[in-house]
């Protein structure tokens, strides 16, 4: 049972209830129409304490789409937040008016901090650089869509994994499926950080591999996960000239790939993907977004008890 | 001349504390504050260790047992009473640590947050790593 729960991280969730999650977004996205009311009367508070336009709106989209309404502030200035009230009072009172909460703030643990004062459901939509839980739905979902299953794949993550949060929950939830393997493609200033070796992937006993170039190591794939690389990430000027074009994902690169292989991106990109991708079967990025509203909307009524 | 801390009559005596810890027990029970007879013994000889501290507090004193474990769970704590052993006390990793120590990540939301109780949860035991529970940063208690 989903209902009343806070999801402040992806391991919050064992599989079999993340599983409930996708079968409701599986038919949400079958018959929309039937769902439209299922939260009617139902209010979320949409609490963002930085600005991430994205995220809020699939957000508040899902929650219009199930019928319900949406309160809340986009930046911390318009709010009580600027008088200094403490997260704990601000979700409390919030808890008095709203049904469920989501929370985007640039502190680590802050919706944490939420949910331990919190009357409703409490839902993470991102907490600086440290976890994304409902991306990594949106990630697990698009491949389940896609490949009928989200196990039995060789996955390669693509760019800044340092400080790429997305890469590591998702790194983190694919390790709980059957027969994972990672390609980890960085420049060396970037690679993944050790702990996530040790715990996720050795403890694990998971299969993985560290490589620079992304072109030498697409044939494998069955999923590339792109993410950005910024030039001030680079120690220096040499390292990014010798390294930017490899990880921009572009046709000549693609003629290495699988035909099925599917090109994943959390958005927004820069110029990682260059756009003529866009209109190749494999490019899923935009669809994966569409998953996420769906996602979203499945979550929100899990936690609200309403389906 | 030897100084007289062989025997106490009634108090505690932490043993077998790593050569070198023996202040920071020392500092963590605030002994520098009190006003009762109180040794701190630094590398005495050891069969064990080689070397190791000894603390000897002449009082009845309330110790919570749960910092000293996170110091160093091998030390061992004798009450004594009547210039005798009457009982021993063996320390273990405490899995939830909560208010003794703060996180130093600049970006957790204990950093902002006031009121909010600092927990860190064991992670490692073999490594005494400790997760703080908000941001997930990772300590080990020797660091702190
Ligand atoms: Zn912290």
């Amino acid at each position: 049972m989903l209902e009343g729960r806070h999801l402040i991280e992806p391991m919050d969730f064992t599989n079999e209830e993340l599983d409930g999650i996708f079968e409701l977004a599986d038919s949400i996205i079958e018959d929309e129409k039937s769902y439209m009311d299922k939260c009617r009367g139902k209010i979320l508070a949409s609490l963002f304490y930085e600005p991430s336009t994205r995220t809020r709106f699939s957000f508040e989209a899902a929650m219009y789409r199930l019928g319900g309404q949406v309160i809340g502030f986009s930046e911390p200035s318009s709010s009580s937040v600027s008088k200094g009230e403490s997260i704990a009072d601000t979700i409390k009172t919030v808890s008095c008016y709203a049904d469920i909460a989501v929370m985007r703030h640039p502190k680590e643990g802050a919706p944490k901090v939420a949910s331990m004062y919190s009357d409703i459901p409490v839902i993470n939509a991102g907490d600086g650089g440290h976890q994304h839980p409902t991306q990594t739905l949106t990630d697990l979902l698009t491949i389940r869509r896609t490949k009928g299953e989200i196990g039995n794949i060789t996955i390669g993550c693509c760019g800044d994994l340092k400080f790429g949060r997305t890469v590591h929950s998702l790194i983190k939830a694919l390790s709980r499926y059957e027969n994972v393997k990672f390609v980890l493609i960085s420049p060396s200033e970037l690679k993944i950080p050790d702990y996530i070796k040790r715990e996720v992937l050795e403890k694990n006993g998971i299969e993985y591999v560290e490589a620079e170039k992304l072109e030498e190591n697409m044939g494998s794939l069955d999923i590339l996960y792109m993410t950005r690389v910024q030039k001030e990430r680079f120690f220096n000027e040499e390292d990014y000239i010798r390294l930017k074009d490899s990880y921009i994902l572009t046709p000549d690169k693609m003629e290495y790939a699988k035909k099925d292989m599917m090109v994943l991106h959390p958005l927004p990109r820069v110029n990682e993907i260059s756009p003529e991708i866009d209109s190749d079967p494999r490019a899923l990025y935009f669809k994966q977004a569409k998953y996420g509203m769906y996602v979203r909307m499945a979550l929100i009524a899990k936690l609200l008890g309403v389906c | 001349m030897t100084v007289s801390i062989n025997s106490i009559k009634k108090g505690i005596v932490i043993d077998h504390i790593k050569a070198g810890h023996g202040i920071k027990v020392y500092n963590y029970l605030g002994l520098d504050k009190v006003d009762f007879t109180v040794a701190l013994i630094k590398n005495a000889p050891s069969n064990k260790q080689n070397k190791k501290d000894i603390i000897k507090i002449e009082n009845a004193m309330n110790i919570d047992f749960t910092v000293l474990g996170l110091i160093d769970p091998t030390m061992t704590i004798n009450i004594i009473e009547n210039e005798s052993i009457k009982e021993k006390i063996k320390l273990s990793i405490p899995k939830k640590v909560e208010d003794v120590i703060k996180c130093k990540n600049p970006r957790c939301v204990t950093s902002v947050e006031k009121n909010i109780p600092h927990i860190f949860l064991l992670f490692d035991e073999e490594k005494l790593e400790y997760r703080c529970q908000y941001c997930d940063e990772v300590y080990t208690f020797s660091e702190v």
